[in-house]
C-alpha cells in the first residue's frame, strides 16, 4: 500500500485528536463527577419527577438535562455513570490482558498439551455468545461491580492468547531469538527479553479496542437488568429504566446511549490511529 | 478434502461438546429450580418430592451422562416451567422468528453494503467516502439496543406509530428489528468492501476489461466485486456470531419471540432444560456457519487448498 500522503495523514490524525479530546473529557467528567455534578445522581425527588431538558417547556434549570422517574438529576447520573463505564472498561480489559497474555506466550512457546488444551478450551468459549455466558455467570455469582469486572475480564482472555500466542509462534523462530539460545539465554530470558517486547504493539492496539467492546457489554448487561444493583447509576441501567418511558421521557433513553456512543467513538477512533502507528502490518479493520 | 472434512466435524462436535458441558453445569451452579416452582407454603417434603420428579435429587455426575445419552437420542427432556418438551419450544422459537430476523438482517447488512462499498471506493476521499466512513464510525460505535430505542423513538412514537414497535406477526413487524440488527455488520461491510474494491481496482486485469471498452458497470459488478469476496466471507460468517448475540437483546428490545428472549427468560426462571436445548442450538449454529465459511474459501478462490 503506498504511503499516505501528508494531508490524508494530517486528517487521520485530526480524528484521533478529536477522540482523544472526547476521552480527556470523559475522564475529565469521571474524576469531577462529584463537582461537576448539578444534583445528588441517586437523590429522589418525587414532586420533581420526570422534568424535560431545561431548554424544553416546563425545564427546570436545575437539572440541565431533566429527571427520571423518580426525580434524580439525569446531568448527574450520566457524570456519575463515566465512572462505572471507565472503571468497568479499563480494569476487566486490564484483567484480560493479565490472564491471556502468559498464556498465549506460554503456550506459543511450549506448544504440546497446554497449547491444545487452552486453544480448544478457547474455541469452546467463542461458540458461546459472549452475552449469553454473562447471563449465566451473573445468575451464579449474583450482579455486583466485582462480579461485573470478573466475568467481562475473565471471558475476554482468549483474544489475548490468541494473537500472543500467534506472535510468539513467529518470533520463536526468527533469528534474533535463536541466535540467544545459541548463546545459552534460558527460556524465561528469551520470553521476557526478546519475545514479549515485541508483541506489545497487537497487545496495546487489540486493549483500545477491547474496551469500547467491554464498555458495550457492559451496558447490554445492564440494560438486561444483569449490571449493578440500582441506584448505582450505570449508562446500561439507565437505558433499561428509560425504554419504559418512550412516551412521556424520551430523553432518558437518549442521553445515555449518546454517552456510550461518544467514549466508545472516542476509543474507536483512537485505537484506529494507534493501530497505523503501532503495527502497520495489522490489517485495517475499518 | 475428505481428511480436512472429517477433521474439521470431530473438531465441531468436540466444541458443541464443550458448549453443553459447560451450561449443564454453569445452570446448576445458579441454584434449585424447585424453589421457585413449588407454592411459598410447600412443606420441605413436597419440595423434596417436586425435586425428586424432576430428577434433580441425584448427583450431577450422574444427572450429566443421564442427559449426554438423552441428548444424542434428541432428547433434551422437559422445560421446567412450560412443561413441554424444551427442544420443541426452543425450535418453535428459532424458526420462524429468529431465523426471520437474522436472515433479513443479513441480507440488508449485505445487498445494502454492495452499492455503498462501490460508490465509496469510487469516489475515495471525496463527500461520499466521507459520508460513509462517517455513517460506519457512528453505526460501529454506538450500542445496537440503543439504536433500536431511538428508531421506536422515531418511527413508533414521534411519528405516530408508522411502524410498530413490539411484536410480531407481519412484515412490519420486521422492518425495526432487523435494521437494528443490520446496522452495525452493514457499516463493517461498506468499509470492508471499499478496503477491497480499492486493492482490487489499480490492478492490470480491471485496465484489461477497461481497455477493450467494458462499461465501467459490468467491470465493477462482474470483475471487481468478486475477487473482494475473501474477507467478506469471513467477516460474514464472524457476524453470525454477532447476530446470535445481538438478537438476544434485539429481540428483548422488540418483545420479539424468538430464541435469544426464550433463553434469557428461561435463565431466571433456572429452565434448565430450555437453556440446555436453546445455547446447543446457538452453539451448532455458530460452529457450523463458520466450517461452511472454511469450505466456501475453496469456493470463492481455487487457489485455496483445504487442508
Amino acid at each position: 500500500m503506498p504511503r499516505a500522503g501528508a494531508a490524508k495523514r494530517l486528517r487521520r490524525d485530526g480524528a484521533a485528536i478529536l477522540g482523544m479530546l472526547v476521552l480527556v473529557a470523559a475522564l475529565g467528567a469521571a474524576l469531577l463527577a462529584p463537582v461537576l455534578s448539578p444534583g445528588d445522581p441517586v437523590k429522589n425527588d418525587l414532586l420533581g419527577r420526570l422534568s424535560p431538558p431545561m431548554w424544553l417547556d416546563g425545564g427546570d434549570r436545575a437539572h440541565p438535562l431533566g429527571t427520571d422517574t423518580l426525580g434524580r438529576d439525569v446531568l448527574s447520573r450520566l457524570l456519575h455513570g463515566a465512572r462505572v463505564s471507565l472503571w468497568i472498561g479499563l480494569t476487566a480489559v486490564m484483567m484480560a490482558a493479565i490472564l491471556g497474555v502468559p498464556i498465549g506466550l506460554w503456550t506459543g512457546y511450549r506448544g504440546g498439551w497446554p497449547d491444545d488444551l487452552f486453544m480448544r478450551l478457547g474455541d469452546i468459549q467463542l461458540a458461546f455468545p459472549v452475552l449469553l455466558l454473562g447471563i449465566a455467570l451473573l445468575a451464579v455469582l449474583g450482579a455486583s461491580l466485582v462480579n461485573l469486572i470478573l466475568v467481562l475480564g475473565v471471558s475476554g482472555w482468549i483474544t489475548y492468547a490468541r494473537i500472543v500466542r500467534g506472535e510468539t509462534l513467529s518470533l520463536k523462530e526468527r533469528g534474533f531469538v535463536e541466535a540467544a539460545r545459541a548463546l545459552g539465554a534460558p527460556d524465561r530470558y528469551l520470553i521476557f527479553r526478546h519475545i514479549l517486547p515485541n508483541v506489545w504493539a497487537p497487545i496495546v492496539v487489540v486493549a483500545t479496542f477491547s474496551i469500547a467492546r467491554v464498555i458495550i457489554a457492559e451496558a447490554s448487561l445492564s440494560f438486561l437488568g444483569l449490571g449493578l444493583p440500582p441506584p448505582a447509576p450505570s449508562w446500561g441501567a439507565m437505558l433499561d429504566e428509560g425504554r419504559n418511558y418512550l412516551t412521556t421521557g424520551w430523553w432518558l433513553a437518549l442521553f445515555p446511549g449518546l454517552a456510550i456512543l461518544l467514549v466508545v467513538l472516542g476509543i474507536n477512533l483512537v485505537g484506529d490511529w494507534l493501530r497505523d502507528l503501532l503495527d502497520p502490518r495489522l490489517e485495517r479493520g475499518i | 478434502m475428505p481428511r480436512f472434512l472429517v477433521r474439521r466435524l470431530l473438531h465441531t462436535l468436540f466444541v458443541v461438546w464443550g458448549v453443553v458441558t459447560a451450561v449443564f453445569f454453569l445452570v446448576r451452579l445458579t441454584g434449585d429450580p424447585t424453589a421457585l416452582l413449588v407454592d411459598p407454603s410447600a412443606t420441605q417434603a413436597e419440595i423434596a418430592h417436586t425435586r425428586h420428579l424432576l430428577g434433580l435429587d441425584r448427583p450431577w455426575h450422574v444427572q450429566y451422562v443421564d442427559f449426554l445419552f438423552a441428548m444424542l437420542r434428541g432428547d433434551f427432556g422437559q422445560s421446567i416451567q412450560l412443561r413441554r418438551p424444551a427442544m420443541q419450544l426452543v425450535l418453535e422459537h428459532l424458526w420462524p422468528a429468529t431465523v426471520e430476523l437474522a436472515v433479513a438482517a443479513t441480507v440488508l447488512s449485505t445487498l445494502l453494503a454492495i452499492p455503498l462499498g462501490i460508490v465509496a471506493a469510487t469516489h475515495q476521499n471525496r463527500a461520499p467516502d466521507h459520508l460513509s466512513r462517517l455513517a460506519s464510525l457512528l453505526l460501529q460505535s454506538m450500542p445496537s439496543f440503543w439504536l433500536g430505542l431511538v428508531l421506536i423513538l422515531v418511527f413508533a412514537v414521534q411519528l405516530n406509530g408508522l411502524l410498530p414497535a413490539y411484536g410480531a406477526g407481519t412484515w412490519r413487524h420486521l422492518i425495526l428489528p432487523a435494521v437494528t440488527l443490520a446496522a452495525a455488520p452493514l457499516a463493517q461491510n461498506v468499509r470492508l468492501l471499499r478496503a477491497g474494491l480499492l486493492d482490487v481496482l489499480p490492478q492490470d486485469y480491471i485496465r484489461t476489461a477497461r481497455a477493450k471498452g467494458l462499461p465501467e458497470r459490468l467491470i465493477l459488478y462482474r470483475h471487481a466485486i468478486w475477487n473482494t469476496a475473501i474477507p467478506f466471507l469471513t467477516v460474514t460468517g464472524l457476524s453470525v456470531g454477532f447476530m446470535l448475540s445481538g438478537a438476544i437483546v434485539i429481540e428483548t428490545v422488540f418483545s420479539w419471540p424468538g430464541l435469544g428472549r426464550l433463553i434469557v427468560q428461561a435463565i431466571p426462571g433456572r429452565d434448565f432444560p430450555v437453556i440446555q436445548a436453546g445455547v446447543f442450538v446457538f452453539a451448532l449454529i455458530f460452529v457450523l456457519v463458520n466450517l461452511a465459511v472454511d469450505l466456501l474459501y475453496a469456493v470463492v478462490d481455487p487457489r485455496v487448498r483445504l487442508s
